[in-house]
């Protein structure tokens, strides 16, 4: 596959873009949220089609002009949202659009076989009689892997498959690619996280702005360089500076007893004004839920909460926010944003009720006025408050996120995953919101799957494992080792 | 902002506009040209027109009440059942009241409302509480206010003593103004709708409320995270659509002077949801608006009164009017899809 050259106009612009992979070679893909990685795969893998340029595979063009064209020219795509029929399990799932048959009939014996087959040449172990839906993230991502291997694809292109599995399970999908990589398969690896190109990609490609600024073998290629050429400046790799927390700062959110089956379990702990506490733990330990009950989205069984030393009943989201607190949950497409609805009416939808004017409607130019207000100090990039939050690119959705609860006047800040899937332009953004939120008196509490984050972010660190809170660390203590040790329970 | 980037964000919020109003508005106006010139003129005279409107009270007004119920991604199949219901509920309240003039019009419709309002909190309550999708407990609504109407009125229309609703049913309104605008006489059903559906576009355009029908057919989660209480506005909506088939129910008492379990026929709720549909709102939910509502039963009443004009035959008819429903839908999708692109 040689020499793509295209563009593609709308909200995101591809400007003749090229790029070449060779069989049997991983070549990652980089840049900033809205750079165009995703049109650009989704051009090859013929979700969209392109206005100019032209695709070869093996020397010869093709034209791929739809989903089923790209499958048959060996093209599989393993996107961020996996597409698999939840209620499925692994072996229908694979067999999808391309049954065996006897007859009539599905064939069901060579249906399991050609699984099994695939999941035999990745040399892994999945259930394969059970829903997908019940699977872990990293299993079901697994199953896509067997599904476009089943379809004897040669190119593969993955987008960013390492978001949501834990170090463990980074390491063994990595040991997957260096074997579908030495099979002569060859793997476009769109990735954030800076520290795995070196130990997965061959070459790396980055995007900026629609158009490919660079490409270098991996080895003359260092971190900073690829950072550079990203965001197109100097960027500061480390966290920023955190303010000191007073010394007599009342205490902000106190969590007492809380409980709701399964994975919260007697969970006490509090946070001071002004404070920002991390909360670590493998992927699966009751992280979420936690947050999620003192956010009122999943109802606790018992314990208390208090802010600002009064106890709060919180039985749905909305006494949530009516006692100060704000949560920006981790998957922003299902739980944040309400995509069809423009920027405005996402950013204003929590705090409706400040724009209600007396004769009980809502007053149209101030709540617009509190849009551009916040596209502005947030540097969101659209083109207006009227544009549909789904024609946004990820980074940018997670500041409309961001500008939503900002618009009210929480007291606690549950942040979770706050800068997953995106890029490092805008997380350095989000961190320098969380420490001027801070500043501002706030009490934070975040939680994160990415241990230098919750070390760098955090002036406390929480570890959560069984829905319990295992070990406390003050910031000076809390080294990846100790933090690690703790979430896994070995002995320290 | 500069005065480009101003004219640029007005044009965009224009569009937005256009794509939100349905399409039945753009086959609407072709066809009333068609029509007008195949019958010669007859149709644009004023006094078909105005006949259209009376004709297509009924059906736009369930169709208002279920532009809520719709656009929060819900149905309701019950909304005809019910209108029969609260019809024979309120002539049996009507003739045992000892009330005349605006009193008893005003008793036996709150009678009718409250029957309404309850049948869509009843509605509302499986599905906010159990999570069952509307389709079964509308549908259950559906069957148990038909046979409620028929038992209660013994299977015959209870026909009202007083003749102090006939005005309601189709009296004009105003006729000493009308007149002497040299303007047809309008009938009141027609103002009631008018007002009905000024007032639900107010409500849903520029409300929370509204907003949050919105928010919930888009993004149920996300707006239950954000706040919105989504059991209670999902329980206000299946109330404004029982709301809106009483006052369906009492229009057609009213207008018949009777109250008749044989209101319901089947036909209503599906006419009412072709004209939401029709209107532009989407059965995904989150998109939709009444204005589309009152053009889409336009457009279907437009078609069943041409029809009649031009002497096509009644089984005919019923095929014409599914391709042009399915016609509407497809054109205002591909219009859509025109307007993402541009």
């Amino acid at each position: 596959m040689r020499g793509i050259g295209k563009s593609f106009p709308g909200v995101r612009a591809l400007d003749n873009v090229s790029l070449t992979l060779d069989a049997g070679e991983v070549l990652a893909l980089v840049g900033e949220n809205g750079a165009g990685k995703s049109t650009l795969m989704k051009i090859l893998a013929g979700a969209y089609v392109a206005d100019t340029g032209s695709i070869l595979i093996d020397g010869r063009e093709v034209a791929i002009s739809g989903p089923a064209v790209a499958e048959a020219l060996g093209i599989g795509m393993i996107y961020q949202e996996f597409n698999l029929v939840p209620q499925l399990n692994a072996i229908d799932n694979i067999a999808l659009g391309q049954e065996p048959t006897r007859g009539p009939l599905i064939d069901e014996n060579a249906a399991a076989q050609r699984a099994r087959a695939a999941f035999t040449d990745l040399g892994i172990d999945v259930p394969l009689t059970i829903p997908t839906a019940t699977l872990s993230v990293a299993q079901q991502q697994l199953v896509e892997i067997a599904k476009v291997l089943s379809r004897k694809a040669r190119i593969i292109v993955m987008d960013e498959p390492s978001a949501a599995l834990t170090d463990r399970e980074v390491d063994r999908l990595f040991g997957i690619i260096r074997r579908l990589r030495e099979a002569g398969v060859g793997i476009i690896y769109i990735s954030h996280r800076m520290e795995e190109l070196p130990k997965i990609a061959d070459r790396i490609t980055v995007l900026r702005d629609g158009t490919a600024i660079e490409t270098r073998s991996q080895a003359d290629f260092p971190a900073n360089d690829i950072v550079r050429a990203m965001v197109g400046r100097d960027v500061d790799a480390h966290f920023p500076e955190l303010p000191p927390v007073a010394a007599g700062a009342p205490i902000a959110l106190d969590v007492r007893s809380a409980r709701r089956a399964p994975l919260v379990n007697d969970v006490s702990f509090s946070v001071r004004a002004g404070e920002i506490v991390g909360m670590a733990g493998l992927v699966g330990a009751g992280r979420t839920e936690i947050v999620r009950a003192i956010a009122g989205a999943d109802r606790m069984q018992a314990g208390a909460v208090l802010v600002d030393g009064k106890v709060e009943r919180i039985r749905e989201p909305s006494d949530a926010i009516a006692a100060g607190i704000a949560f920006i949950t981790e998957d922003r497409k299902a739980q944040g944003l309400v995509l069809g609805m423009t920027v405005r009416e996402n950013v204003t939808l929590a705090h409706l009720e400040r724009f209600v004017d007396r004769d009980g409607l809502i007053d149209r130019k101030r709540e617009d006025a509190a849009a551009r207000g916040s596209i502005e100090e947030l540097s969101i990039r659209t083109p207006g408050p009227e544009q549909l939050v789904r024609n946004l690119s990820g980074g940018t959705q997670q500041k409309v996120v961001l500008a939503k609860w900002l618009l009210g006047k929480a007291r606690v800040f549950l942040f979770d995953e706050p800068t997953r899937g995106i890029d490092v332009g805008a997380k350095a953004e989000i961190y320098g919101l969380m420490i001027e939120l801070a500043k501002n008196g706030a009490a934070i509490l975040m939680v994160s799957s990415e241990l230098p984050e919750v070390l760098g972010m955090s002036h406390r660190v929480l570890v959560v494992r069984a829905g319990r809170i295992v070990a406390e660390f003050a910031r000076a203590d809390a080294t990846p080792t100790a933090v690690i040790a703790a979430a896994t329970g070995a002995a320290a | 902002m500069t005065p480009e980037l101003a004219a640029k964000a007005k044009a965009a919020e224009l569009r937005a506009y256009w794509m939100r109003i349905g399409g039945a508005i753009l086959v609407f106006v072709a066809l009333v040209v068609i029509i007008n010139i195949a019958a010669h003129g007859a149709f644009l005279r004023s006094g078909n027109i105005v006949s259209v409107l009376r004709q297509i009270t009924y059906n736009c007004i369930l169709g208002i009440g279920q532009t809520f119920v719709i656009i929060t991604a819900g149905i309701d199949l019950s909304v005809g059942s019910l209108a029969s219901l609260c019809g024979v509920v309120m002539a049996i309240v009507a003739n045992s009241l000892h009330l005349h003039g605006f009193l008893l019009l005003a008793v036996t419709l709150a009678a009718g409302l409250a029957v309404g309002g309850l049948a869509g909190y009843i509605n509302a309550i499986p599905v906010v509480r159990l999570n069952l999708p509307p389709f079964i407990t509308t549908l259950a609504m559906m069957q148990v206010a038909l046979g409620l109407s028929y038992i209660i009125s013994g299977g015959r229309p209870i026909s009202l003593n007083s003749t102090d609703f006939q005005n309601t049913g189709f009296g004009p309104f105003l006729h000493g103004l009308t007149s002497a605008l040299h303007m047809p006489s309008i009938p009141i059903p027609v103002i009631w709708m008018i007002v009905i559906a000024v007032a639900c576009s107010v409500l849903l355009m520029r409300t929370r409320f509204g907003r949050y029908v919105f928010a919930i057919g888009g993004n149920e989660e996300a707006a239950r995270l954000a706040g919105v209480r989504v059991k209670k506005i999902k329980t206000l909506v299946y109330v404004i659509s029982g709301l809106c088939a009483a006052v369906v129910g009492f229009l057609y008492m009213s207008g018949f002077s009777s109250g008749s379990p044989q209101t319901a026929t089947g036909d209503e709720m599906l006419n009412a949801i072709a004209a939401v549909v029709v209107g532009g709102t989407s059965l995904m939910g989150g998109r939709g608006t009444i204005v589309g509502t009152f053009f889409g039963a336009l457009l279907i009443g437009v078609l069943d009164n041409a029809m009649n004009l031009l002497g096509i035959n009644s089984y005919l008819q019923k095929v014409v009017l599914g391709a042009v429903i399915l016609l509407a839908v497809v054109l205002d999708e591909l219009r859509k899809r025109y307007l993402a692109k541009a």
